[in-house]
Protein backbone atom coordinates (compact mmCIF):
# COMPACT_ATOMS: atom_id res chain seq x y z
CA UNK A 1 0.00 0.00 0.00
CA UNK A 2 1.41 3.36 -1.09
CA UNK A 3 0.26 6.46 0.79
CA UNK A 4 -0.04 9.53 -1.44
CA UNK A 5 -0.17 12.69 0.67
CA UNK A 6 -2.05 15.54 -1.01
CA UNK A 7 -0.13 18.75 -0.24
CA UNK A 8 -2.60 21.11 -1.90
CA UNK A 9 -3.73 24.15 0.11
CA UNK A 10 -7.01 22.54 1.07
CA UNK A 11 -8.68 19.15 0.95
CA UNK A 12 -10.54 18.35 -2.28
CA UNK A 13 -9.02 21.37 -4.02
CA UNK A 14 -8.97 22.24 -7.70
CA UNK A 15 -5.25 21.36 -7.64
CA UNK A 16 -6.01 17.72 -6.76
CA UNK A 17 -6.70 16.68 -10.36
CA UNK A 18 -3.42 18.08 -11.60
CA UNK A 19 -0.99 17.28 -8.81
CA UNK A 20 -2.39 14.18 -7.10
CA UNK A 21 -4.48 12.24 -9.64
CA UNK A 22 -1.59 11.69 -12.12
CA UNK A 23 0.56 10.23 -9.30
CA UNK A 24 -2.30 8.00 -8.17
CA UNK A 25 -2.75 6.74 -11.75
CA UNK A 26 0.92 5.69 -11.92
CA UNK A 27 0.85 4.07 -8.47
CA UNK A 28 -2.35 2.15 -9.21
CA UNK A 29 -0.75 0.54 -12.25
CA UNK A 30 1.56 -1.24 -9.81
CA UNK A 31 -0.50 -1.76 -6.69
CA UNK A 32 -2.78 -0.35 -4.04
CA UNK A 33 -2.88 3.29 -3.14
CA UNK A 34 -4.48 5.40 -0.43
CA UNK A 35 -4.75 9.20 -0.61
CA UNK A 36 -4.85 11.53 2.38
CA UNK A 37 -4.76 15.29 2.58
CA UNK A 38 -1.67 16.24 4.56
CA UNK A 39 -3.75 17.61 7.42
CA UNK A 40 -5.47 14.24 7.75
CA UNK A 41 -2.51 11.85 7.73
CA UNK A 42 -2.94 9.61 10.77
CA UNK A 43 -0.50 7.31 12.55
CA UNK A 44 -2.61 4.43 11.28
CA UNK A 45 -2.01 5.53 7.66
CA UNK A 46 1.73 5.66 8.29
CA UNK A 47 1.72 2.21 9.88
CA UNK A 48 -0.36 0.61 7.13
CA UNK A 49 1.61 1.89 4.13
CA UNK A 50 4.88 0.58 2.71
CA UNK A 51 5.96 3.86 1.08
CA UNK A 52 4.87 7.48 0.98
CA UNK A 53 4.71 10.01 -1.85
CA UNK A 54 4.25 13.72 -1.09
CA UNK A 55 2.51 15.48 -3.99
CA UNK A 56 3.33 18.79 -5.59
CA UNK A 57 1.01 21.79 -5.65
CA UNK A 58 0.03 24.70 -7.88
CA UNK A 59 2.77 27.25 -8.52
CA UNK A 60 1.23 29.80 -6.16
CA UNK A 61 0.52 27.24 -3.45
CA UNK A 62 3.28 27.36 -0.83
CA UNK A 63 1.01 26.68 2.15
CA UNK A 64 2.85 23.61 3.46
CA UNK A 65 6.11 25.57 3.70
CA UNK A 66 4.56 27.49 6.60
CA UNK A 67 3.11 24.34 8.15
CA UNK A 68 6.13 22.07 8.38
CA UNK A 69 5.13 21.22 11.96
CA UNK A 70 2.40 19.07 10.35
CA UNK A 71 5.13 16.93 8.77
CA UNK A 72 7.26 16.04 11.79
CA UNK A 73 6.28 12.40 11.18
CA UNK A 74 8.61 12.39 8.16
CA UNK A 75 11.60 12.25 10.52
CA UNK A 76 10.77 9.02 12.28
CA UNK A 77 8.05 7.13 10.35
CA UNK A 78 10.72 4.76 9.01
CA UNK A 79 9.10 4.41 5.56
CA UNK A 80 10.67 5.29 2.20
CA UNK A 81 9.42 8.73 1.14
CA UNK A 82 9.46 10.52 -2.22
CA UNK A 83 8.65 14.23 -2.10
CA UNK A 84 7.69 15.84 -5.41
CA UNK A 85 8.18 19.61 -5.91
CA UNK A 86 6.37 21.15 -2.90
CA UNK A 87 6.83 17.70 -1.36
CA UNK A 88 10.61 17.98 -1.72
CA UNK A 89 10.63 21.58 -0.50
CA UNK A 90 8.52 20.64 2.53
CA UNK A 91 10.49 17.58 3.59
CA UNK A 92 13.72 19.53 3.03
CA UNK A 93 12.55 22.32 5.33
CA UNK A 94 11.47 19.75 7.95
CA UNK A 95 15.14 18.72 8.06
CA UNK A 96 16.42 22.30 8.17
CA UNK A 97 16.86 23.16 4.46
CA UNK A 98 17.02 26.77 3.34
CA UNK A 99 14.51 27.85 0.68
CA UNK A 100 15.94 29.66 -2.33
CA UNK A 101 13.99 31.58 -4.94
CA UNK A 102 14.22 29.67 -8.23
CA UNK A 103 11.50 30.01 -10.85
CA UNK A 104 11.43 27.28 -13.49
CA UNK A 105 8.43 26.52 -15.70
CA UNK A 106 8.53 23.90 -18.46
CA UNK A 107 11.06 21.32 -19.57
CA UNK A 108 14.49 21.64 -17.93
CA UNK A 109 17.70 19.65 -18.33
CA UNK A 110 18.44 17.69 -15.17
CA UNK A 111 21.97 16.39 -14.54
CA UNK A 112 22.59 13.48 -12.20
CA UNK A 113 25.41 14.21 -9.75
CA UNK A 114 25.31 11.05 -7.64
CA UNK A 115 24.37 7.47 -8.50
CA UNK A 116 20.98 6.48 -7.11
CA UNK A 117 18.20 3.92 -7.77
CA UNK A 118 15.71 6.38 -9.28
CA UNK A 119 17.47 7.99 -12.27
CA UNK A 120 20.81 8.39 -14.00
CA UNK A 121 22.71 10.52 -16.53
CA UNK A 122 21.13 13.67 -17.97
CA UNK A 123 17.46 13.94 -18.85
CA UNK A 124 14.67 16.42 -19.48
CA UNK A 125 11.95 16.86 -16.90
CA UNK A 126 8.91 19.10 -16.36
CA UNK A 127 9.49 21.84 -13.78
CA UNK A 128 6.92 24.08 -12.10
CA UNK A 129 8.27 25.82 -9.03
CA UNK A 130 9.05 29.17 -7.45
CA UNK A 131 11.60 27.80 -4.98
CA UNK A 132 14.36 25.28 -4.69
CA UNK A 133 16.24 24.40 -1.52
CA UNK A 134 19.73 24.21 -0.14
CA UNK A 135 19.36 21.01 1.88
CA UNK A 136 20.82 20.47 5.33
CA UNK A 137 24.02 18.46 5.75
CA UNK A 138 21.94 15.33 6.38
CA UNK A 139 21.16 15.23 2.64
CA UNK A 140 23.09 14.54 -0.55
CA UNK A 141 22.28 16.46 -3.71
CA UNK A 142 21.50 13.84 -6.36
CA UNK A 143 20.83 16.14 -9.32
CA UNK A 144 20.68 19.75 -10.40
CA UNK A 145 19.64 21.94 -13.34
CA UNK A 146 21.39 25.04 -14.66
CA UNK A 147 19.55 27.04 -12.00
CA UNK A 148 19.10 24.97 -8.86
CA UNK A 149 19.06 21.71 -6.88
CA UNK A 150 16.66 19.23 -8.51
CA UNK A 151 16.90 16.10 -6.37
CA UNK A 152 18.04 15.14 -2.87
CA UNK A 153 18.39 12.06 -0.67
CA UNK A 154 18.78 11.73 3.05
CA UNK A 155 22.22 10.29 3.82
CA UNK A 156 20.92 7.53 6.12
CA UNK A 157 17.21 7.10 5.30
CA UNK A 158 15.27 6.26 2.13
CA UNK A 159 13.92 9.81 1.93
CA UNK A 160 14.09 11.29 -1.56
CA UNK A 161 12.99 14.58 -3.05
CA UNK A 162 12.66 15.65 -6.67
CA UNK A 163 11.87 19.24 -7.52
CA UNK A 164 10.67 18.44 -11.05
CA UNK A 165 7.39 16.59 -11.68
CA UNK A 166 8.20 12.98 -12.68
CA UNK A 167 4.50 12.24 -13.17
CA UNK A 168 4.50 14.44 -16.29
CA UNK A 169 7.32 13.08 -18.47
CA UNK A 170 9.40 10.76 -16.25
CA UNK A 171 6.91 8.37 -14.69
CA UNK A 172 9.56 5.62 -14.56
CA UNK A 173 11.08 7.49 -11.60
CA UNK A 174 7.91 6.96 -9.57
CA UNK A 175 7.74 3.34 -10.77
CA UNK A 176 11.35 2.74 -9.64
CA UNK A 177 10.61 4.32 -6.26
CA UNK A 178 7.73 1.88 -5.85
CA UNK A 179 9.55 -1.18 -7.18
CA UNK A 180 13.19 -0.71 -6.27
CA UNK A 181 13.29 0.52 -2.69
CA UNK B 1 -11.53 31.76 -5.42
CA UNK B 2 -12.81 33.57 -8.51
CA UNK B 3 -11.78 31.73 -11.67
CA UNK B 4 -11.50 32.65 -15.34
CA UNK B 5 -11.68 29.65 -17.66
CA UNK B 6 -9.67 29.63 -20.89
CA UNK B 7 -12.46 28.60 -23.19
CA UNK B 8 -12.39 27.39 -26.78
CA UNK B 9 -15.88 25.89 -26.78
CA UNK B 10 -14.51 22.37 -27.28
CA UNK B 11 -14.91 19.36 -25.01
CA UNK B 12 -11.72 19.84 -22.96
CA UNK B 13 -12.18 23.45 -21.93
CA UNK B 14 -15.89 22.83 -21.27
CA UNK B 15 -15.14 19.83 -19.05
CA UNK B 16 -12.41 21.85 -17.28
CA UNK B 17 -15.03 24.57 -16.69
CA UNK B 18 -17.38 22.03 -15.09
CA UNK B 19 -14.61 20.75 -12.81
CA UNK B 20 -13.67 24.30 -11.83
CA UNK B 21 -17.30 25.12 -11.05
CA UNK B 22 -17.49 22.12 -8.69
CA UNK B 23 -14.66 23.55 -6.56
CA UNK B 24 -14.53 27.32 -7.03
CA UNK B 25 -16.53 30.25 -8.39
CA UNK B 26 -16.27 30.63 -12.16
CA UNK B 27 -16.46 34.37 -12.84
CA UNK B 28 -15.85 34.54 -16.61
CA UNK B 29 -14.70 32.79 -19.74
CA UNK B 30 -11.61 33.92 -21.66
CA UNK B 31 -11.38 33.21 -25.38
CA UNK B 32 -8.58 33.91 -27.83
CA UNK B 33 -9.81 34.10 -31.41
CA UNK B 34 -6.83 33.13 -33.53
CA UNK B 35 -6.53 34.12 -37.17
CA UNK B 36 -3.81 31.53 -37.65
CA UNK B 37 -5.17 28.10 -38.61
CA UNK B 38 -1.83 26.51 -37.65
CA UNK B 39 -1.71 27.94 -34.11
CA UNK B 40 -0.68 25.33 -31.50
CA UNK B 41 -2.23 27.43 -28.77
CA UNK B 42 -5.70 28.58 -29.71
CA UNK B 43 -7.08 27.66 -33.10
CA UNK B 44 -10.39 25.86 -33.30
CA UNK B 45 -12.95 25.85 -36.14
CA UNK B 46 -16.02 27.25 -34.38
CA UNK B 47 -14.45 29.78 -32.04
CA UNK B 48 -17.23 32.28 -32.85
CA UNK B 49 -19.73 29.93 -31.21
CA UNK B 50 -18.12 30.75 -27.81
CA UNK B 51 -20.33 33.86 -27.72
CA UNK B 52 -23.46 31.68 -27.77
CA UNK B 53 -21.93 29.16 -25.37
CA UNK B 54 -21.12 31.94 -22.88
CA UNK B 55 -24.70 33.13 -23.12
CA UNK B 56 -25.94 29.55 -22.60
CA UNK B 57 -23.73 29.31 -19.51
CA UNK B 58 -24.77 32.73 -18.24
CA UNK B 59 -21.12 33.79 -17.96
CA UNK B 60 -19.40 36.92 -19.24
CA UNK B 61 -16.89 36.35 -22.04
CA UNK B 62 -13.57 38.13 -22.40
CA UNK B 63 -12.75 37.72 -26.06
CA UNK B 64 -9.53 38.83 -27.75
CA UNK B 65 -8.48 38.48 -31.38
CA UNK B 66 -4.90 37.34 -31.99
CA UNK B 67 -2.93 37.07 -35.21
CA UNK B 68 -1.77 33.74 -33.84
CA UNK B 69 1.94 34.25 -34.39
CA UNK B 70 4.01 32.02 -32.08
CA UNK B 71 4.85 33.78 -28.80
CA UNK B 72 3.02 36.98 -29.83
CA UNK B 73 -0.21 35.09 -29.23
CA UNK B 74 1.04 34.41 -25.69
CA UNK B 75 1.28 38.17 -25.15
CA UNK B 76 -2.30 38.45 -26.40
CA UNK B 77 -3.30 35.75 -23.91
CA UNK B 78 -1.59 37.71 -21.14
CA UNK B 79 -3.53 40.83 -22.11
CA UNK B 80 -6.82 38.91 -22.14
CA UNK B 81 -6.18 37.39 -18.70
CA UNK B 82 -5.09 40.79 -17.35
CA UNK B 83 -8.35 42.22 -18.69
CA UNK B 84 -10.30 39.45 -16.90
CA UNK B 85 -8.39 40.13 -13.67
CA UNK B 86 -9.36 43.79 -13.89
CA UNK B 87 -12.96 43.36 -15.04
CA UNK B 88 -14.02 40.27 -13.10
CA UNK B 89 -11.50 40.21 -10.22
CA UNK B 90 -10.38 36.68 -11.05
CA UNK B 91 -7.66 35.21 -8.86
CA UNK B 92 -7.05 32.07 -10.88
CA UNK B 93 -7.15 30.65 -14.40
CA UNK B 94 -8.26 27.19 -15.49
CA UNK B 95 -7.25 25.57 -18.77
CA UNK B 96 -8.28 22.33 -20.46
CA UNK B 97 -4.68 21.26 -21.15
CA UNK B 98 -4.33 17.47 -21.03
CA UNK B 99 -0.90 16.53 -22.38
CA UNK B 100 0.56 19.55 -24.12
CA UNK B 101 3.55 20.90 -22.22
CA UNK B 102 3.85 23.51 -25.00
CA UNK B 103 0.45 24.98 -24.08
CA UNK B 104 0.54 24.48 -20.34
CA UNK B 105 4.00 25.96 -19.75
CA UNK B 106 3.03 29.10 -21.65
CA UNK B 107 -0.18 29.48 -19.68
CA UNK B 108 1.68 28.84 -16.42
CA UNK B 109 4.26 31.53 -17.27
CA UNK B 110 1.56 34.07 -18.10
CA UNK B 111 -0.26 33.33 -14.83
CA UNK B 112 3.01 33.55 -12.90
CA UNK B 113 3.77 36.97 -14.42
CA UNK B 114 0.26 38.19 -13.56
CA UNK B 115 0.35 36.70 -10.07
CA UNK B 116 -2.76 34.54 -10.54
CA UNK B 117 -3.27 30.86 -9.77
CA UNK B 118 -3.24 28.36 -12.64
CA UNK B 119 -5.07 25.03 -12.63
CA UNK B 120 -5.25 22.31 -15.27
CA UNK B 121 -7.87 19.88 -13.98
CA UNK B 122 -7.59 17.52 -16.97
CA UNK B 123 -3.79 17.33 -16.80
CA UNK B 124 -2.45 13.84 -17.69
CA UNK B 125 -5.98 12.48 -17.78
CA UNK B 126 -6.49 9.14 -19.50
CA UNK B 127 -8.05 10.00 -22.88
CA UNK B 128 -10.56 7.15 -22.92
CA UNK B 129 -11.72 8.06 -19.41
CA UNK B 130 -11.98 11.71 -20.42
CA UNK B 131 -14.21 10.89 -23.42
CA UNK B 132 -16.33 8.55 -21.32
CA UNK B 133 -16.80 11.21 -18.63
CA UNK B 134 -18.06 13.66 -21.25
CA UNK B 135 -20.68 11.17 -22.43
CA UNK B 136 -21.59 10.10 -18.87
CA UNK B 137 -22.11 13.71 -17.82
CA UNK B 138 -24.52 14.27 -20.70
CA UNK B 139 -22.42 16.62 -22.83
CA UNK B 140 -23.57 16.98 -26.42
CA UNK B 141 -20.36 17.30 -28.41
CA UNK B 142 -19.83 17.16 -32.16
CA UNK B 143 -16.67 16.66 -34.15
CA UNK B 144 -15.99 19.98 -35.83
CA UNK B 145 -12.53 19.35 -37.24
CA UNK B 146 -10.48 16.39 -38.45
CA UNK B 147 -6.82 16.75 -39.31
CA UNK B 148 -5.24 13.29 -39.52
CA UNK B 149 -5.35 10.00 -41.38
CA UNK B 150 -7.60 8.01 -41.48
CA UNK B 151 -10.20 10.58 -40.38
CA UNK B 152 -12.19 12.22 -43.15
CA UNK B 153 -15.34 14.24 -43.85
CA UNK B 154 -17.61 11.37 -42.73
CA UNK B 155 -16.60 12.14 -39.12
CA UNK B 156 -17.53 15.82 -39.30
CA UNK B 157 -20.67 16.78 -37.39
CA UNK B 158 -20.89 13.35 -35.72
CA UNK B 159 -21.86 13.34 -32.06
CA UNK B 160 -19.38 11.99 -29.53
CA UNK B 161 -21.15 8.98 -27.99
CA UNK B 162 -20.19 5.52 -26.78
CA UNK B 163 -20.21 4.07 -30.28
CA UNK B 164 -17.99 6.83 -31.66
CA UNK B 165 -15.57 6.49 -28.73
CA UNK B 166 -15.30 2.79 -29.57
CA UNK B 167 -14.39 3.66 -33.16
CA UNK B 168 -11.79 6.19 -32.02
CA UNK B 169 -10.22 3.64 -29.68
CA UNK B 170 -9.96 1.16 -32.54
CA UNK B 171 -8.19 3.82 -34.62
CA UNK B 172 -5.83 4.39 -31.70
CA UNK B 173 -4.86 0.71 -31.74
CA UNK B 174 -4.57 0.52 -35.50
CA UNK B 175 -3.03 3.86 -36.41
CA UNK B 176 -1.80 5.38 -33.13
CA UNK B 177 -4.42 8.11 -33.36
CA UNK B 178 -4.94 10.06 -30.14
CA UNK B 179 -8.61 9.27 -29.37
CA UNK B 180 -9.36 12.62 -27.78
CA UNK B 181 -7.36 14.55 -30.37
CA UNK B 182 -4.44 15.48 -28.13
CA UNK B 183 -2.16 15.76 -31.14
CA UNK B 184 -4.56 18.10 -32.89
CA UNK B 185 -6.15 15.26 -34.87
CA UNK B 186 -9.68 16.19 -33.82
CA UNK B 187 -11.46 19.40 -32.81
CA UNK B 188 -14.84 19.43 -31.12
CA UNK B 189 -17.66 21.86 -30.39
CA UNK B 190 -19.94 21.56 -27.36
CA UNK B 191 -23.64 22.14 -28.04
CA UNK B 192 -24.93 21.27 -24.59
CA UNK B 193 -23.55 20.44 -21.15
CA UNK B 194 -24.91 20.24 -17.59
CA UNK B 195 -24.10 23.88 -16.82
CA UNK B 196 -25.68 25.16 -20.03
CA UNK B 197 -29.00 26.81 -19.19
CA UNK B 198 -29.97 26.54 -22.85
CA UNK B 199 -28.66 24.32 -25.63
CA UNK B 200 -27.28 25.31 -29.00
CA UNK B 201 -29.25 24.46 -32.12
CA UNK B 202 -27.38 24.54 -35.41
CA UNK B 203 -29.41 26.26 -38.13
CA UNK B 204 -26.86 26.32 -40.93
CA UNK B 205 -23.41 24.84 -41.44
CA UNK B 206 -20.90 24.00 -44.12
CA UNK B 207 -18.42 21.18 -44.45
CA UNK B 208 -15.08 22.16 -45.88
CA UNK B 209 -13.01 19.01 -46.29
CA UNK B 210 -10.31 17.54 -48.46
CA UNK B 211 -8.79 14.12 -47.87
CA UNK B 212 -7.97 13.72 -44.21
CA UNK B 213 -8.47 17.33 -43.29
CA UNK B 214 -11.73 19.17 -42.85
CA UNK B 215 -13.93 21.35 -40.71
CA UNK B 216 -17.61 21.44 -39.82
CA UNK B 217 -18.23 25.17 -39.71
CA UNK B 218 -21.33 26.42 -37.90
CA UNK B 219 -22.65 29.35 -39.94
CA UNK B 220 -25.79 30.05 -37.97
CA UNK B 221 -27.00 28.83 -34.60
CA UNK B 222 -29.34 29.82 -31.80
CA UNK B 223 -30.09 28.98 -28.20
CA UNK B 224 -33.15 26.88 -27.48
CA UNK B 225 -34.79 25.65 -24.29
CA UNK B 226 -33.49 22.38 -22.82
Amino acid sequence: MILVADLNFKKDSLGFYEFVSPIVAIVEELGECVVRHYLEVKQEDLSNCSKIILSGTALKDNVTLNQTDKFEWIKDCGKPILGICAGMQTLGVVFGARLEKCLEIGMVQVTTLMANPLFSSSFKAYALHNYSIQPSLEFDVLADSAKCVQAIKHKHKDIYGVLFHPEVRNKEIIQRFIRAL
Amino acid sequence: MRIGVLFSGGKDSTLALHKAAEKEEVACLITLVSKNKESFMFHTPNIDVTTLQAEALGLPLVQKVTEGKPEEEVKDLEEAIAQAVKAYKIEGVVSGAVESVYQSERIQRVCSRLGVWCFNPLWKRNQKALLEEIVAKGFKVIISGVFAYPLDSIWLGKEVNTELIGKLLRLEKEFGLSPSGEGGEIETTVLDAPLFKKKIEILDYEVDAKGNSGVFRIKQARLTAK
